[in-house]
């Protein structure tokens, strides 16, 4: 109300300014809490022996980068995150695929299946991640329970390093599955039913549907699909903290990027490198970023 | 027709033997919830506990203060959920009906911005809360989450489709712009904005990083947080973790259950941003 007697005085003035106003609070909000910390960040990641407390630096270099790029912690961060990536998104696509061309067809109860398919999306990480790591129990876990019927001696998917990752990665695919299920889903959708229903004239059977009109066609969404999920993946990090009580795997073997980033400011207080290896991410997920736009824009007019 | 009952059949059954792995976590909280200890490490596993044990949530609760921990999740999320509703719904409105310098500018550079790790932000934000003296205090969880691209990107493509005649013969009634958005385009974008409003109550009940980085007192956690905690607090009261997990799915679970098609619309547009 008030903005409305100030303005009224001069209604050109008021035409002028009113758009701005609108913007406001979203340019306060981003601005603060976007556009700053992205510049903060790039200048940060290139002061050498920053200090957080007094913001005192010694001057501009690539020092951070240099301890970044040859830390141990981070390399092996990067390769943790690599294997998982390149094991999660594949796996959880190819699940995706079959269970959304399941879930398209014409079904009873898909309302029922939806929702049994869809649930991981919407519930909290932490609180399935304790679940899981109940199941992931050495001694008495139904994980191995299942595998002790199918004559599989029991792994100590916890305790034991070298197993942290499988239980990571299973417990990823679950997470991801409903998100590329729904993606996939609505890429189904728009493909024309006329396709379908002259294969069908012509005789084709389910199988040569699926490899010659529902996979070229889907191909697109795949894409993109694969892409999207790759960036999600790359910032795996809560995850890691109901399964092992909040350290990178039971004996810090299994560092992430974002865990790294995390280690680096918020444990160790060292916000130059934090920053340095922050911007390593961004520059992963912005290559990445720029894929995913190529695809779209290819076959937005498929 | 044969094979057509087949097939059928082999849907049903593929279907089916999916929907269990994937129901099966939650099944395993909730049975297990209400088990003794002694039945949570029974090999093998005990499926159903043979006396449902209600005390175990009121032993959670005991252990630590969820009750406190569910009204500061909740005010937290409304607080979020309302806020970045209102900058959405304004900026939008800014980004499609009106015309401005640069506007398009903004809006490309905004959209570029979209693609900046959150993860890279909080290294800053945490210093941001800190020189404010925010930090363990329920505005830290606030204050930072009061705008979001990725929503006014929705709402906004929203807008541009709703035809421009309506604009003009509500000018002609003398409305003005504000008058405008609320009373045409806001009820006209109404599905939109409550798959906005769902998304955003999801991903901000859910939060767990920021909370972490940002919280430390008991009495300001929230339920997410407050768990992860209770981790360390409950011990080896697996039984105990698990009616405190339960407390926390239930309540999105049931939005989820009346919700699903307008949640699963939204995510099929782009995913649960933050």
């Amino acid at each position: 109300m008030m903005k409305k007697n100030i303005l009224s005085i001069n209604p050109r003035l008021r035409k002028r300014i009113e758009p701005y106003l609108y913007l406001l609070p979203f340019i306060i909000g981003i601005g603060i809490f976007t556009l700053y910390p992205i510049t903060y960040v790039f200048i940060t990641s290139f002061k050498e022996g920053f200090k957080y407390i007094t913001g005192a630096f010694e001057g501009f270099g690539l020092d951070n980068y240099q301890y970044v790029i040859n830390d141990a912690n981070f390399i092996s961060a990067l390769k943790n995150t690599s294997i998982y990536v390149m094991v999660v998104v594949p796996i959880s696509t190819g699940l995706a695929i079959l269970i959304a061309n399941l879930l398209n067809k014409k079904i009873k109860f898909i309302g029922f299946f939806q929702t049994v398919y869809f649930l991981p999306l919407v519930t909290s990480i932490t609180a399935v991640g304790l679940a899981w790591k109940f199941m992931f129990n050495h001694n008495y876990g139904v994980i191995n329970y299942f595998l002790s019927l199918l004559q599989i001696d029991p792994i100590n998917w916890l305790l034991v390093p070298k197993n942290n990752i499988y239980a990571l990665i299973i417990f990823g695919i679950w997470n991801i599955l409903p998100f590329t299920i729904i993606l996939l889903l609505s890429g189904l959708q728009n493909i024309n039913e006329m396709y379908y229903t002259a294969a069908k004239v012509d005789g084709a059977s389910n199988f040569q549907i699926f490899y010659k009109i529902t996979i070229p066609l889907l191909a697109p969404t795949i894409g993109l699909v694969l892409i999207i999920n790759m960036i999600s993946t790359f910032k795996v990090f809560t995850e890691l903290f109901p399964l092992f009580n909040g350290s990178p795997g039971i004996a810090y073997n299994l560092y992430t990027v974002v865990y790294y980033i995390f280690d680096q400011f918020y444990i160790k207080w060292k916000f130059g490198r934090a920053c340095a290896a922050a911007l390593i991410l961004f520059l992963i997920i912005f290559v990445l970023t720029r894929l995913q736009l190529y695809i779209q824009r290819k076959w937005q007019h498929y | 027709m044969k094979k057509q009952t087949l097939n059928k059949i082999i849907i049903y059954t593929l279907l089916i033997l999916g929907g269990i792995v994937m129901i099966f976590p939650f099944f395993w909280m909730f049975s297990s919830a209400f088990k003794t200890a002694a039945e949570t490490a029974s090999f093998p596993p005990k499926w159903i506990p043979s006396i449902p044990q209600f005390l175990n949530f009121a032993k959670a609760l005991d252990y630590a203060p969820f009750d406190r921990y569910l009204i500061n999740s909740l005010i937290v999320t409304i607080a979020n959920v309302t806020l970045t509703m209102i900058s959405t719904i304004l900026a939008a409105f800014a980004f499609s009906r009106l015309k401005w310098k640069g506007r398009d500018t903004v809006f490309t550079l905004m959209l570029a911005l979209m693609m900046v790790p959150f993860e890279m932000l909080v290294i800053t934000n945490f210093q941001t809360i800190a020189n404010w003296g925010l930090s363990d205090r329920l505005l830290a969880l606030i204050i930072p989450f009061t705008a979001s691209i990725f929503y006014t990107f929705i709402l906004r493509n929203f807008f541009m489709s709703i035809p421009d005649s309506l604009y003009y013969s509500a000018k002609i009634d003398g409305a003005s712009n504000w008058q405008y958005l609320w009373k045409v385009m806001v009820p006209i974008a109404k599905p939109s904005i409550i798959t906005i409003l769902l998304l955003n109550t999801i991903v901000s009940w859910n939060s767990f990083m920021w909370p972490l980085l940002v919280i430390n007192s008991r009495g300001n956690r929230t339920l997410p947080l407050g768990l992860y905690a209770f981790i360390t607090e409950a011990g080896t009261h697996f039984e105990l973790l698990m009616a405190a997990s339960t407390m926390i799915v239930i309540p999105i679970i049931i939005l989820f259950l009346i919700a699903r098609k307008s949640i699963v619309n939204g995510v099929a547009r782009g995913g649960l941003k933050g």
